[in-house]
C-alpha cells in the first residue's frame, strides 16, 4: 500500500458519463459500462463514480444501476452523489 | 451482490461459466465451489445453516474432495471459529480467525483496506505463472491464523505478516478479493479453475 494509486473519476449525469470543464459545459462521452470495460483493460487501481445530478434532483443513489456498473468492474469502485444519510 | 456479479463476470471473461446459487442439488453436482462472503461471521454461518447448506458444503469439501475456494469472509467461514462471532465455522481447515489489533504506538487503521502485496510461502498451482510482485485488494478487519504452517500459502504485511491465503489439498482460502484485483485476480481464478 505504498504505491501511488491511479483512480479515475467518472461523472455520471442521468445515465451517461460526462466530462466537464471547471464543472461546466458537460460533454457526453458515453455509457458507464463501456468506460468501466476500458478501465478494466487499462488496469487502473480503483474507480470513483460520482452521480452529479442526484443531489440537485433530490434523488437517492440508483442502487440497481450502481450494482450493474460495479459488477462489470474488476477493481473496487467508490461512489458519491445523493448520499443523504 | 456487486461482488458476486464481479466473480461471475471475471470467470466469464476467462472463458468459463459459473452460477450463483444456494440450491442443494446444484451445489452437490458442482465441479468446483467458490464460497464468497461479505458481512459478518455469525450472520453468514446462520444463513448457511438456515439454507440447509452446511452438510452439502462439508461433504463436498471433506469427502468428495471437490476444489473449494473461500474468498474474504468465505475464507474465514472455512475456519474452526472466529473472534467476530459465537457460531462455529465450517471447520474445513485447522485455523482460527482473529481481529487485527495493534500496539498503541503502531496503530494502523482497521479495516485493512486497499491494495497490498502478497508473498507466497510455498509452491502451489493457485499462483502458477503469477506476475511478479502480485498485489490484490483487501478489505477486512479480521484475519485468519493457520495452526499448521504447512497450510499457509501466502502472507501479506499489515503491521506484521499475516496469513493472506491458505491451501490444503482441495481446500483454498484467500483473504483478498480476486474479483476486484483485475489481472492478478483473473489469473488466480483461472488457475483455480484449470489446475485443480
Amino acid at each position: 500500500m505504498l504505491r501511488y494509486r491511479v483512480i479515475p473519476v467518472l461523472l455520471l449525469k442521468n445515465n451517461g458519463l460526462v466530462k466537464t470543464t471547471r464543472f461546466r459545459k458537460p460533454i457526453y462521452i458515453g455509457d458507464p459500462i463501456n468506460a468501466v470495460k476500458i478501465f478494466n483493460d487499462k488496469e487502473v487501481d480503483e474507480l470513483v463514480l460520482l452521480d452529479i445530478t442526484a443531489t440537485i434532483n433530490k434523488r437517492e443513489p440508483d442502487y440497481l444501476r450502481i450494482e450493474e456498473i460495479v459488477s462489470e468492474a474488476f477493481m473496487p469502485i467508490g461512489y458519491g452523489g445523493g448520499l443523504i444519510n | 451482490m456487486g461482488n458476486l456479479g464481479s466473480i461471475v463476470n471475471m470467470i466469464n471473461r476467462i472463458g468459463y461459466c459459473s452460477e450463483i446459487t444456494s440450491d442443494i442439488s446444484k451445489i452437490t453436482s458442482a465441479e468446483k465451489i467458490i464460497l464468497p462472503g461479505v458481512g459478518s461471521f455469525d450472520k453468514a454461518m446462520q444463513n448457511i445453516v438456515n439454507l440447509g447448506l452446511l452438510d452439502v458444503i462439508k461433504t463436498k469439501a471433506l469427502e468428495n474432495k471437490t476444489p473449494i475456494l473461500g474468498i474474504c469472509l468465505g475464507m474465514q467461514l472455512m475456519c474452526k471459529n472466529s473472534e467476530e462471532g459465537k457460531e462455529p465455522g465450517l471447520g474445513l481447515i485447522d485455523a482460527e480467525v482473529k481481529k487485527f489489533s495493534f500496539p498503541l504506538d503502531k496503530k494502523l487503521k482497521i479495516p485493512h483496506m486497499g491494495w497490498n502485496l502478497v508473498s507466497t510461502r510455498k509452491d502451489n498451482a493457485l499462483f502458477l505463472k503469477m506476475y511478479l510482485e502480485p498485489r490484490f485488494y483487501f478489505v477486512h478487519s479480521y484475519h485468519v491464523v493457520c495452526n499448521n504452517s504447512n497450510d499457509v500459502l501466502s502472507t501479506t504485511n499489515y503491521g506484521f505478516d499475516f496469513h493472506s491465503s491458505f491451501a490444503n489439498r482441495n481446500i483454498f482460502g484467500v483473504q483478498f478479493h480476486p474479483e476486484k484485483s483485475h489481472k492478478f485476480g483473473m489469473l488466480l481464478l483461472k488457475n483455480f479453475i484449470e489446475n485443480f
